[in-house]
């Protein structure tokens, strides 16, 4: 016991002060995708050719669709006119489909929070049921993450629980598997009146590295009525609580 | 004991020719007398074709020649099953029927193993009438009757933030009799995709296999593509590899040492192991932007290079790291509480680990000598070598301290890597030529969980026609079953985290 409490005094509190200070990111963390279509030559589509996933669009404005990206920057390196790059800002979620879609010249709109009765009733306290869908497991590793002493998500009333019936929505991950379609819906089914659906990831956004599979269903969007759609591949911790606490309106 | 098998060394690509095409009673006499005479299975898989199925059998040898050997046969619609002689052979059999349609004759334990659609036009082997096939997780399952005896469902839905799996127990009061594992869940076609590539969405998908597997699948990946483009990765491309490779183990193992302490109630270490798994991960961040490696390994070398900084912040990160980490670690050891819940709990014999294959620390926990860093090396591990660690006491806590003695390995690695990276010959040699034709290619690597096999076979074009994927999880949920038996249910999650197998892997 004496062990325990020395080795806790030595290695202290650590609990990080985010969302009070900014939360330093790796120099190579690719965020926020910086688009500026003036700089493209006539004609270019380097980067469009460059994504077998079909996230960037050269047809009028030049675009880049968040849902579909895996962020692996290989468009960026392609463009010989430095168009595209990714900033290192992780504040990415948002709460429609179309709002992931980053357009050259305009600013990126992060999510906003619930209103009403809905932020009255999830605002203080938000209890989500986590379903893993078909994916590869990173992004239900980065939102475990999330209950580490590091970010301590029960501080901003938020946490994940073991049964869909104490839930007030489901937090879906992975491309929803034919094999796990049944049980995503029926996870669904039980979670009480009014709910919320978010979804994590490529994959559960769009199908992710698996889009077109025929044995999944490019993702919970169309399945289910989603709320927030937190892009990355998988989304980094920051991301995913970031938009979190977005949706609950405590960033605004 | 090779019986007219092709032998070769790991990340050899070879003419498919090359590949000796046996009679049926030859091949599988023969790999019954190869496991007899101590060979192990690494890979056991069928290529559709009209009639029925060739099968290829991968194999290490053993003692450490480093040896691997490949054969083949040509089989129908059935083959005889050798599992009643080989039990590391029942999921191999049975995932060959499932994607190539051909049955293992008196296979003792005939069930779907994925629930996946087959790859090659035709009705599955099972059907509604004797216990599903597609419907994910309908089958028949084992069950004991009798008085006081009862049967836990759990799954595939789960209580935490974990991948779907179902998992059946036959329970007398608390103690478990039997545990039946479902999976197939988060099957989504890695294998069927991979027909007809490579392209450019492939090395994604070998990221994605398993994500907290990202380095060690995505390595095994580039040797293949490397030895069958004839290529080769720049020495320094190599180290940094490897040190990914190992600070995927730290944060891996890290994890789950604190899963493990979670699970029998000690909150401490399990409080500092969830935040020192995240360091090692914000370091694999620091290499390439991802804490899961995404986009660090590239056929021909990195996507990004290790420059000095970069390596001189890892440096300074791990000093302070280790010893934090060796401060939480060393209060399990001397809790008698917490040993209390880890020593004799969750057993499994050494001669059951050898004879299901088992592979990687949960082998080494019940004294099996095989790590493929040291038997079958690869990449920096053929200059730099990694002491291999066992136990012998088969439970919790073995698992548990083979583990931590493998983390202090691997931080050494680290340290002696990065403080002399090799300098010059860039970090990427140019790659994305033809792939060679009629080519066979394996690679090996030795993941956090265990034994990593990758098989390529490409036609006459130098597409794949097959790409065999195994996961080491595919050798080891039958251990976790077997480890079960006559434990306390209660006991369930921490013998699971003490393996901590991979669904994703498994159901690829």
């Amino acid at each position: 016991m004496i062990k325990a409490i020395l080795e806790r005094y030595r290695q202290g509190h650590r609990t990080m002060a985010y969302p009070d200070a900014p939360l330093p990111l790796p120099p190579r963390f690719r965020g926020l995708p910086q688009l500026d279509g003036g700089r493209c030559a006539g004609g270019c589509k380097a980067c469009v050719e460059a994504c077998p996933y079909g996230a960037i669009s050269a047809e009028g404005q030049l675009t880049l669709d968040m849902g579909k990206c895996l962020f692996c920057g290989d468009c960026s390196r392609a463009c010989p006119n430095d168009a595209v790059s990714f900033s290192n800002d992780a504040v990415l979620a948002s709460r429609s489909r179309e709002g992931l879609i980053v357009e050259s010249g305009k600013e990126f709109q992060p999510a906003s929070g619930l209103e009403g009765e809905l932020l009255r009733l999830f605002g203080r306290s938000l209890k989500l049921r986590e379903v893993s869908a078909g994916g590869c497991n990173a992004c239900e590793a980065d939102t475990n993450v999330l209950s580490t002493i590091g970010w301590d998500l029960g501080r901003f009333g938020i946490q994940f629980v073991a049964s869909p019936r104490h839930a007030d929505g489901l937090f879906v991950t992975g491309p929803v598997s034919e094999n796990m379609r049944l049980a995503l819906l029926d996870t669904y089914a039980a979670v009480p009146e009014p709910k919320l659906v978010i979804v994590a990831g490529a994959c559960a956004i769009n199908g992710g590295p698996f889009k077109d599979h025929a044995e999944v269903h490019n993702g919970a969007d169309g399945l289910l009525p989603v709320d927030l759609y937190i892009p990355g591949c998988p989304p980094a911790p920051l991301t995913i609580l970031d938009g979190l606490l977005r949706l609950v309106k405590k960033i605004h | 004991m090779s019986f007219g098998m092709k032998t070769f060394y790991n990340g050899a690509s070879f003419a498919r020719s090359e590949i000796p095409l046996l009679d049926n009673d030859t091949f599988f006499q023969g790999v019954v007398d190869s496991i007899r005479g101590g060979w192990r299975v690494c890979s056991y898989c069928g290529v559709p074709t009209a009639g029925g199925a060739t099968l290829y059998c991968i194999m290490s040898s053993r003692g450490s020649s480093g040896v691997l050997g490949i054969a083949s046969t040509l089989v129908g619609k059935t083959f005889p099953s050798l599992t009643r002689i080989s039990p590391q052979l029942h999921l191999f059999e049975r995932e060959i029927a499932e994607q190539c349609l051909v049955r293992p004759e008196g296979h003792p334990w005939f069930k779907p193993v994925r629930f996946q659609k087959p790859l090659c036009d035709g009705e599955g082997v099972w059907h509604d009438s004797d216990g599903g096939g597609l419907l994910a997780g309908v089958m028949d399952y084992y069950r004991v009757e009798g008085d006081e005896v009862h049967e836990v469902a759990v799954g595939p839905v789960h209580a935490g933030i974990i991948e779907p799996g179902h998992f059946r127990f036959q329970c007398h009061g608390e103690e478990v009799f039997h545990l039946e594992i479902a999976l197939g869940f988060q099957h989504r076609g890695i294998e069927r995709t991979l027909i007809g590539g490579p392209s450019p969405r492939t090395m994604h998908l070998m990221e994605t296999i398993a994500g907290d597997t990202t380095i060690a699948h995505g390595q095994a990946y580039c040797i293949n593509m490397e030895s069958l483009e004839g290529i080769y990765a720049p020495p320094r491309a190599e180290a940094v590899r490897g040190i990914a490779l190992e600070l995927e183990r730290l944060a891996n193992h890290t994890g789950d040492l604190g899963a493990i302490a979670g699970d029998v109630g000690y909150l401490p270490t399990a409080s500092f192991c969830g935040r020192i798994r995240g360091d090692f991960l914000n370091m694999t961040a620091l290499l390439c932007g991802s804490r899961f490696g995404r986009g660090l390994l590239r056929p021909g070398g990195l996507g990004y290079d290790c420059d000095q900084d970069i390596a001189d912040e890892i440096l300074k990160r791990l000093e302070n790291v280790r010893v934090d980490l060796a401060g939480a670690v060393a209060l399990l050891w001397s809790t008698q509480s917490v040993m209390a819940r880890l020593e004799g709990v969750g057993q499994l014999k050494e001669t059951d680990a050898r004879e299901i294959g088992l592979v990687g620390p949960a082998a080494r926990a019940c004294g099996l000598n095989r790590d493929v860093r040291r038997d079958h090396p690869f990449g920096i591990f053929r200059m730099s070598q990694i002491p291999v660690i066992t136990a012998t006491s088969c439970d919790v806590y073995a698992r548990a301290m083979v583990r931590w003695l493998e983390i202090e390995r691997s931080l050494d690695f680290i340290v002696e890597q990065l403080s002399h990276l090799p300098r010059g010959g860039g970090y990427r040699n140019q790659s994305g030529g033809k792939l060679s034709a009629n080519s066979c290619a394996v690679a090996l690597t030795e993941g956090w969980r265990g034994e990593i096999c990758h098989l390529a076979l490409t036609d006459d074009a130098g597409h794949f026609e097959c790409y065999k994927i195994t996961d080491p999880s595919f050798h080891n949920w039958t251990g976790l079953a077997l480890a079960l038996r006559n434990q306390q249910i209660s006991d369930f999650p921490l013998c699971n985290k003490s393996f901590n197998l991979s669904y994703c892997g498994f159901d690829l």
